[in-house]
């Protein structure tokens, strides 16, 4: 009983209920026609796309930045380092890498500025992120238009200039990673390169909180004032968590292109931050305390249910209604979420 | 069955929390007009025993209590404060429960305002009723008044110093017109000396009015002055309980710790003459503790103790050398200067320091014990860091900090599970003694330790004292204690500085005798009254 209990205790309600919501639903799964395997797939694919969007939600909870609702700002970085990337010229798998590399110098500099801001309105941080994130969207949708770029495959094709709102990355990084030592299993496609690359991503995350800086960072969002008591220059430190932040949504958002096959540009960002944030929040974070097993069980509930809800409910009632379902689920979960973030918080 | 039963009643209760016993067969009764000091060490279960009378939810959740309490001799069992409230019992907790952003008014009569009608209310109902502030203010100042202290009413409570805000939370449980039985949990831990004169006259003109007290203090002194009867908790058992009028404070110390105390001997004066540190034209803005213009020198290898009213700068002064508030002025440490407003260089330098505010700058609350050790000195000297990879990073080694934490818990006893407890879930004693290690494990020169027995009993003060006194002995570190307490201050300094209006008043060696101390605190006070 006790045993049971304090087991209880230790996952948490809520992740307790989804995980048996999400068993249910795989076990309901072959009853009414849907394919295990292909489900199986799905959920591990949509956890490795969006793996690494939910892992830059750690650095700014640790430094008591809150939740990073401006990560459109570094998904913006992410583009801009994949559309030159192509513009440059880079095919094949290696161009993944070189947009990464493109991507880091303008992550750094949103960050450094976004860090700036956020450190001017401590206490008020998560809604200036949310505006930065929407207002950093809406001047991109002008810049998508006006920058030169020139290569055919991205431009619109009647005026010849200005970026399409979709434009495939086909012969370019195209699943870079996901063909990567993939395995396949019958129905089942196992795309362990992009695992492999999110584990790693997740393991240097991981030591990175294990350092002198990555200390510091967690004592920030612990306590501010103790961690100025003891020496800390709060601000640098809070502007590293923002730049962190923001490089690994420019590296997330490469990441879930290279498997999806496609970049969204203009209004593609804008809801990204949300299912991020939800993710991370059902995987057990609060607002100044996360794990990276909080990330790794977070992305992987939400994006199973996200998967096997419409799936299975369309099978049921025999009629498309996935997007509807898909609508209502995510921000249900999302919802869900946000109302939790009170407990765990500094009182 | 007596003629009438007595107001408050608790029989035989027990409580455990996950196995770890708290609380065994505690029995007591209060009558109407009766004092009743509760006294015990820190982890003796004086206040689990408050929260279990007051039904508070921390205590259902972790699997209730036994035994029963009866009020008026009917059995009750409150499963929310709320429900205390409107019984008559009224609680002033140890840490403050206001709302720093409004006025002692607003705080006093919160949820229970004086309304006026609009026409807004047949619309939306009672809840739309406008406050009438001036019926607010009248109230206000006449729960002010039954505690007999001079407190505006219209000063917000971020803005009051420590003293005001305890009057302020007392005169909200009087302000309620039902009150029968007042719970005070330590309420002249944060006040001076005057203060706390003022508030066990107050008490005493409540118990005549016939509302019976709980009073919970360490300081014995004073329990013994005000009470009725005495009840000695220890270990979660009543050790002893008798009318006051037939114990000693001696007894009472006796019993809490359930040793011997011996009278800590004061040593022979020290000579020591050469300066290390020099404070010069200090001024530190501190909320409530403003420094003015400090000039001070602390010799190598002394204990200065820095004495004081409360609200007069004493606080300030390690605070602003320590660059945790905006300063001016002076600071040279051997001759060269240190920076002001740079918490980092004064830590270099070697410099320490133990703050008086525990839970907001002292501690890590949500991490272990270790973590609140080694962080400093990981973060200032790079210590209990690992290289890994060959050097490429340095990780924290958690096993070092570990070993160091589980040094510091032997040596100072600190009670807890073991290292990975979270400093939240310990007391108030044993947390002091945490950021004792924290400042220890940073190796420091210069230790300044600001109030370091506020609100901790009689044994943890004990080890406290000795093991600054042992580490100034044995390392020669030079230590600059401040506090309210003069007779600490006395026991264990070679001089103390006296500050009043942030300036210092006077430095005497320990020896004088207290009277010479009480004169330079008072001397000017009376001066500045009389000047406005």
């Amino acid at each position: 009983m006790n045993v049971v209990r304090k087991i209880i205790e230790k996952t948490g309600w809520p992740r307790l209920i989804i995980g048996l919501f999400l068993l249910s639903l795989f076990i309901l799964a072959p009853f009414v026609g849907v394919k295990i395997s292909t489900s199986l797939k799905d959920t591990v694919v949509r956890f490795g796309m969006n793996g690494i969007l939910v892992l830059a939600m750690v650095p700014m909870i640790h430094s008591g930045c809150g939740l990073n609702f401006g990560l459109p700002l570094g998904i913006i970085a992410g583009l801009l380092g994949g559309t030159m990337a192509m513009e440059l010229g880079a095919t094949g798998p290696i161009s993944f890498f070189i947009a990464i590399l493109i991507a880091t110098p303008f992550a750094v500099l949103f960050g450094w500025g976004y860090g700036a801001l956020l450190n001017r309105v401590k206490g008020g941080e998560m809604m200036i992120a949310t505006y930065v994130g929407f207002s950093s969207v809406a001047f991109m949708c002008m810049m998508w238009l006006l920058l030169p770029y020139k290569n055919p495959t991205m431009v619109w094709g009647y005026g010849g200039t200005g970026l399409r709102t979709t434009i495939s990355v086909e012969g370019y990084y195209l699943k870079a990673l996901s063909n990567f030592l993939k395995i396949e299993i019958g129905g089942f496609t196992f795309p362990t390169g992009m695992i492999l690359f999110v584990a790693f991503l997740c393991f240097l995350m991981w030591l990175f909180l294990r350092t002198k800086t990555g200390t510091a960072m967690t004592a920030i969002g612990s306590n501010p004032v103790y961690a100025k008591a003891s020496g800390i220059k709060i601000d640098r430190i809070r502007t590293i968590s923002v730049i962190l932040s923001t490089w690994l949504g420019a590296v997330g958002i490469l990441i879930y292109q290279q498997s999806f096959g496609f970049m969204q540009l203009y209004m593609g960002p804008f809801y990204m931050a949300f299912p991020a944030v939800a993710a991370i929040l059902i995987g057990g974070a609060s607002i100044n305390k996360a794990s990276i097993l909080n990330v790794v069980i977070g992305a992987f509930l939400f994006q199973g249910i996200l998967t096997m809800t419409p799936s299975v409910m369309n099978s049921i009632i025999q009629t498309d209604m996935s997007e509807v379902i898909r609508i209502i689920v995510s921000n249900g979960m999302i919802i869900y979420a946000l109302t939790r973030v009170v407990k765990g918080a500094r009182k | 069955m007596k003629e009438k039963a007595p107001l408050l009643e608790m029989r035989n209760i027990t409580k455990d929390f996950s196995g770890n016993i708290v609380l065994k067969d505690v029995s007591f009764s209060i009558e109407p007009g009766e004092i009743l000091g509760l006294v015990g060490e820190n982890g003796a279960g004086k206040t689990t025993l408050m929260k279990i009378l007051f039904g508070m939810t921390v205590i259902h959740e972790t699997g209730g209590y036994g035994g029963e309490i009866l009020l008026n001799g009917k059995p009750v069992m409150y499963s929310s404060p709320l429900e205390a409230l409107d019984d008559g019992i009224g609680m002033v907790h140890q840490e403050f429960s206001l709302l720093p952003g409004f006025t002692a008014t607003e705080n006093i009569l919160l949820n229970r305002e004086s309304t006026k009608y609009n026409f807004v209310t047949e619309l939306f109902g009672d809840r739309m009723r406008t406050l009438d502030r001036v019926e607010m203010k009248e109230r206000a100042e006449k729960a002010i008044e039954k505690i007999g202290v001079k407190l505006d009413e219209q000063t917000l409570v971020s803005e009051m110093p420590v003293g005001h805000k305890q009057f302020t939370e007392i005169a909200r449980e009087l302000e309620k017109s039902n009150v029968k039985l007042l719970v005070l949990d330590e309420p002249t831990a944060v006040l001076t000396e005057s203060e706390a004169e003022i508030l066990l006259h107050s008490m005493r003109r409540l118990s005549n009015e016939g509302i019976a007290i709980i009073f919970i203090s360490h300081r014995l002194q004073e329990c013994k002055d005000i009470t009725d009867k005495i009840l000695v908790l220890r270990d979660g058992c009543i050790i002893q309980e008798k009318a006051t009028s037939e114990i000693s404070v001696k007894e009472i110390a006796q019993a809490m710790v359930g040793r011997e105390i011996k009278a800590s001997l004061r040593d022979e004066a020290r000579d020591i003459h050469k300066p290390l540190l020099n404070i010069k034209n200090l001024w530190v803005d501190m909320p409530g503790e403003t420094v003015r213009d400090i000039t001070l020198d602390i010799n190598e290898g002394e204990i200065l103790g820095i004495g004081g009213l409360a609200g007069q700068g004493k606080l300030g002064i390690p605070n602003g050398v320590m660059g945790l508030y905006n300063s001016g002025g002076e600071v040279l440490l051997k001759g060269e200067p240190i920076p002001l407003n740079n918490p980092l260089y004064a830590l270099n330098s070697k410099m320490a320091f133990v703050s008086e505010d525990r839970r907001e700058v002292g501690l890590l609350l949500d991490e272990p014990i270790d973590w609140n050790i080694a962080f400093s000195a990981m973060q200032v000297q790079n210590r209990f860091l690992k290289p890994v990879f060959g050097g490429l990073v340095k990780l924290r080694d958690e096993k070092a900090m570990e070993e160091v934490a589980d040094h510091y818990i032997e040596t100072l006893e600190i009670k807890c599970m073991s290292s990975k407890q979270k400093a939240k879930e310990l007391s108030g004693g044993n947390q002091q003694k945490v950021c004792l290690a924290k400042a220890f494990t940073l190796e420091p020169e210069v230790l300044f330790v600001s109030e370091p027995t506020r609100g901790i009993d009689v044994g943890a003060k004990k080890i406290v004292l000795d093991t600054l006194k042992r580490y100034n002995r044995e390392k020669g570190t030079t230590i600059v204690i401040v506090s309210s307490e003069l007779e600490e201050l006395r026991s264990i300094s070679d001089r103390i500085a006296i500050v009043d209006d942030g300036k210092v008043v006077g430095i005497l060696p320990a020896t004088e005798p207290s009277t010479a101390f009480g004169l330079l605190m008072l001397g000017t006070v009376n001066n500045g009254e009389a000047a406005k």
